[in-house]
């Protein structure tokens, strides 16, 4: 019993924190394992449809001869949503890795989301404020992309 | 150059920088685009774009280990990721105008004081005051050691705050992780544990990305032939760095050999953006 005892968690610096750590409520511990599974599952799912679109593009356009050398943007059918869309349905391996990047780049997104809800369960309004001005600040910052 | 040509040669490379950036802790955006734009003379603006994309992978993929082992401050994290996203949509907004020969000198600016930072020797410390800020925003927190836990508190958070600004402005702008700079801010100026501060720096460096990230996707920077290789190629190699890293005890001679490496690409990256080559 007493080897139990050095794995309780350590008396916190403020006495405020102490009832969120009580057995049963949903404590940081479980929105770290919750916050690693989003994470992990994001990466390896964008991971291998970067990989499957990758083999569909190197097989369909190995020989051409691409330039990249001035700016030119992206290829047309993939410049917004819908093109992506019908791309992945017709099996454009360039529509399937852009999808696999917009996964990858949502997917740290999802995570901040995600650690709001948490807090909020936690009953940490400071922290769901917190969060959730980061997802404000990311939402800006896409539409401000757009409006360009 | 074909497009299978071009996607084997920038696979490899992008190992090897995966590789290197996680042995070292600089992440593997240092060397993609010198290695994108001086080697492949790709346009910079692809570059930062793909670069960007692994930064996210490397991070989420790792940060996904360290947040389960109760290491990383997910509350100082959140917190100091107000100052890093808003300097990161501020620095992607800024790198549509800014010419790219100057992205090119900056980039190797910050690369150099990046080596540097790398080499210096990491030593312990732990403060155990608190500040009233520290305590209203309950910053200070605990990680496990064999045999129990560790207590520390954080200082100086609005030096720490400006701090992450500046590094969420840098990789907006240049599309690296800029760990070095937000390891500055919670090491040197917040005072916080090294191994918090890296596993919790590395834990924000994913959001940062994803902040400017949206902005180049909308803008076309994020072109799938360059991003495929550069996104696979370096999370592979971060992995293998990864289980290297724990079978060897000193990588003091590897940081030399990145260090050195990551200088003459510095200096040739300020060279040509000089010339007006990039």
């Amino acid at each position: 019993m007493e080897s139990e005892e050095t794995y309780n968690p350590p008396a916190p610096l403020e006495s405020g924190r102490q009832e969120k750590n009580k057995p049963g409520s949903l404590k940081d511990k479980d929105i770290q394992v919750i916050i690693g599974w989003i994470l992990r599952g994001g990466v390896t799912v964008s991971i291998l449809l970067v990989f499957i679109g990758g083999i569909l593009f190197t097989y369909r356009h190995g020989q051409s001869i691409p330039d990249y050398k001035t700016f030119k943007g992206v290829p047309d059918f993939i410049g917004n949503f819908s093109g992506i869309f019908d791309g992945i349905i017709t099996f454009k391996g360039q529509a399937i890795i852009q999808l696999g990047i917009i996964l990858l780049i949502a997917t740290p997104v999802i995570r901040v989301a995600f650690s709001a809800v948490g807090f909020l369960m936690e009953k940490d309004y400071l922290y769901t404020a917190i969060t959730l001005i980061v997802l404000l600040i990311i939402l800006a910052s896409m539409f401000s992309g757009r409006a360009g | 150059m074909s497009v299978i040509v071009f996607t084997v040669i920038l696979l490899l490379g992008s190992y090897f920088a995966g590789l290197l950036g996680s042995l070292t802790g600089l992440g593997g955006g240092f060397i993609i685009i010198p290695l994108l734009t001086l080697l492949l003379r790709v346009d910079i603006h692809y570059a930062i774009g793909a670069s960007l994309v692994s930064v996210i992978a490397t991070s989420s993929g790792s940060a996904a280990a360290y947040v389960r082992e109760g290491i990383t401050n997910i509350r100082l994290g959140m917190f100091l990721e107000i100052a890093t996203t808003a300097g990161a949509f501020t620095g992607a907004v800024l790198a549509i105008y800014v010419p790219t020969h100057s992205i090119a000198i900056i980039f190797g600016l910050i690369l150099i004081f990046s080596a540097i930072m790398s080499l210096r020797n990491k030593v312990e410390q732990i403060v155990h005051k608190e500040t009233f800020l520290s305590k209203k925003l309950r910053l200070g927190g605990t990680y496990p050691v064999s045999g129990g836990v560790v207590e520390y508190g954080v200082s100086n958070i609005a030096g720490g705050f400006f701090m992450m600004v500046f590094a969420g402005i840098i990789s907006g702008l240049l599309g690296v992780g800029s760990g070095a700079l937000k390891v500055v801010a919670m090491d040197g100026i917040m005072r916080i544990p090294f191994k918090v501060s890296t596993t919790t720096s590395n834990f924000m460096i994913g959001v940062t990305a994803a902040a400017s990230a949206v902005v180049y996707l909308q803008r076309g920077y994020i072109h799938p032939g360059i991003a495929m290789p550069v996104v696979i190629g370096v999370l592979l190699g971060a992995i293998s760095g990864s289980k290297i890293l724990v079978h060897t005890s000193s990588s003091k001679w590897l940081r030399w050999v990145f260090a050195i490496v990551v200088t003459v690409l510095s200096v040739q990256m300020i060279y040509n953006g000089i010339r007006g080559n990039i």
